[in-house]
């Protein structure tokens, strides 16, 4: 498990270049640009399990949702930050990706350190010492527990509603 | 305890008698803006739409304007997506290449009401609170949601209230008093929030209102509104918008507010926004000197006619600097009728100016007039964000029309005060 630690107003532009926006949607189209012109390493290196750790206001600027659904999809456990920009911060839920807003863990994270989630347990552990973060709302847990937003929506319009 | 206007127009939308800030409430929007996005957004339901159809023809406003006309296959592929699903899907609000910026299309045909609730799968989608209405950003997983089940949730936010005294003097425009705001509160000042203008709105036009208010987002607002007032209600009537055709929303007198700040306009000076941050806000007179290689006239935040005038008025009978590229962006179709009935769009082009078509340009990096490693633009519109206009390793400063077209003379950031 690698800790991916950047800094604060780290914006959409910076996870996923504009210039691809309308070229790139799917995830294997999204993966190779993802982080390209914050951390050229990020998108080679990247592995299932990963978590990425930052500043307030991550994910500001533009509603491109390529920055969640890529980091949704090479596997990033959690986004770890200080806050979140509120567009970028619904485009997590509607992917299924985690979200912890716990500014006093990223405070706490020094190079090297582990980083683990208990989300159950609404606790990040940063070199193994628990710090708790708000709960979702039910109604919003239910959107990412579903897998994302258009799984919800199917099981609704099915009458099904998880 | 009175109410904000977030507090009232999500209630109304709720189908609830009253809201409170931090409650998520289910609400069914009046329209859903999607632009190029929508082909990917479609994509994301095709199956889906055949099983159980377009929620509403009404809901979805389809404006082509981010990669116009398009750049390559793909784009033009997409482009032919979104025609397609129009026509099958009966989509009645749907505005093809040239029309224009979206979110001045929306304003522009009488779209965006006040009172309204209208989200966008675009995060400038904030700027028809100029004309009074809630509008606010999404990403295309919601639009694509939004398209089958017609409803979302939204969490009531606090609310900012600015009060703003007196007037701009010009030529100091909407523009530096938005970058000044911005530069005061920082990227996320306003987060989650919304922001109401309260005072002396009446001297801002319902263009000066629309860069302000498109703005909101880079201070991390949900909403950025102004009051509907008389000015409001002659720029809808021109629209073709009766007055019985909407009900405006205000807070009242005793609304709880999160922060208050107050602006005195006639002490406001040119500001500029220096690299990579909208909140890196410098007086215009604290940058001058700094060396520019394109200059960007346009855009959803200033490329309405009034600031292309403002811009032609200064550079009439002169050339722009040898080392410059001016960039003219009208934000759509209608103000370019406009200004090249009034002789603006000659001026400019008599000046230097290349015309790109009314759309998003060069705002996005993703095609016309991208920049070089090296090379610095200053632009009218609302970000500066490293790799913007297609290049990690160029500088974008942004600033108001009086500002971008002094310096376009110059070749260095100058005060348009002289």
């Amino acid at each position: 498990m690698r800790v991916w630690k950047y800094g604060d107003d780290i914006n959409t532009d910076m996870l996923f270049p504009g210039k691809y926006t309308y070229t790139c949607a799917t995830a294997d189209e999204i993966k190779p640009h993802l982080l390209e012109d914050l951390d050229p390493e990020f998108a080679g290196k990247v592995q299932a399990g990963d978590v990425v750790l930052a500043g307030k206001n991550f994910g500001c600027g533009s509603s491109r949702e390529q920055p969640a659904l890529g980091l949704r999809a090479v596997g990033i456990e959690a986004v770890v930050a200080g806050s979140f920009a509120r567009i970028f911060y619904r485009a997590a839920i509607n992917q299924g990706l985690v979200l912890v807003e716990c500014p006093e863990a990223v405070a706490a994270f020094r190079p090297g350190d582990s980083v683990t989630l208990d989300l159950a347990g609404g606790k990040v552990v940063v070199a193994g010492k628990p710090y708790a973060f708000p709960p979702l709302p039910a109604q919003i847990l239910a959107i990412r527990d579903a897998g994302g937003l258009l799984p919800y929506a199917r099981a609704k319009l099915e009458g099904k509603r998880t | 305890m009175g109410q904000t206007f977030a507090q009232k127009v999500l209630a109304r939308a709720a189908g609830l008698d009253r809201v409170v800030p931090g409650q998520i409430v289910t609400v069914r929007p009046d329209h859903l803006l999607t632009h190029d996005n929508s082909s990917a957004i479609v994509g994301k339901i095709e199956k889906d739409l055949e099983k159980h159809g377009l929620v509403s023809t009404e809901l979805p406003i389809i404006v082509l304007d981010h990669v116009i006309p398009a750049s390559d296959e793909k784009t033009a592929t997409g482009h032919r997506k979104v025609r397609e699903f129009v026509r099958k899907c009966k989509v009645e609000h749907f505005f093809d290449v040239g029309v224009g910026v979206c979110h001045q299309v929306v304003v522009e045909k009488g779209l965006a009401l006040p009172g309204r609730l209208l989200v966008g799968s675009d995060s400038h989608t904030c700027a028809y609170g100029a004309v009074n209405a809630f509008a606010t950003g999404v990403d295309r997983t919601e639009a694509a949601a939004l398209l089958l089940t017609g409803e979302t949730w939204l969490r009531v936010p606090p609310t900012i209230k600015i009060t703003l005294a007196g007037a701009l003097k010009p030529p100091v425009s909407a523009k530096d008093l938005v970058l000044k705001i911005i530069g005061d509160l920082g990227a996320d000042g306003a987060n989650y929030d919304a922001v109401e203008y309260h005072g002396d709105v009446a001297s801002l036009t319902v263009d000066d209102r629309f860069a302000v208010a498109n703005m909101g987002i880079e201070m991390g607002a949900k909403i950025a509104v102004f009051p509907f007032d008389a000015v409001t209600e002659k720029y809808l009537a021109a629209a073709g918008v009766p007055r019985k055709a909407y009900e405006p929303v205000w807070a009242d007198a005793d609304a709880e507010y999160k922060a208050e700040h107050a602006y005195n306009l006639p002490a406001i000076e040119p500001m500029i926004a220096l690299p990579h941050k909208v909140d890196n806000v410098k007086r215009v007179a604290d940058a001058k000197g700094i060396e520019i290689q394109q200059a960007l006239l346009g855009t959803c935040t200033n490329g309405r006619h009034s600031d292309l005038r403002v811009a032609a008025a200064i550079l009439d009978g002169k050339r722009v600097h040898p080392n410059v590229r001016l960039l003219v962006l009208p934000a759509s179709r209608a103000i370019m009728e406009d200004a090249l009935a009034d002789g603006t769009i000659a001026k400019l082009v008599k000046a230097g100016g290349v015309v790109l078509p009314p759309g998003c340009g060069p705002c996005l990096g993703a095609h016309q007039g991208a920049l070089a490693p090296g090379e610095r633009c200053l632009s009218t519109s609302n970000r500066n964000f490293k790799g913007r206009m297609g290049c990690k390793e160029a500088e974008i400063c942004l600033a108001s029309p009086a500002t971008v077209a002094a310096s376009a003379l110059t070749g260095v950031v100058t005060d348009p005060r002289g």
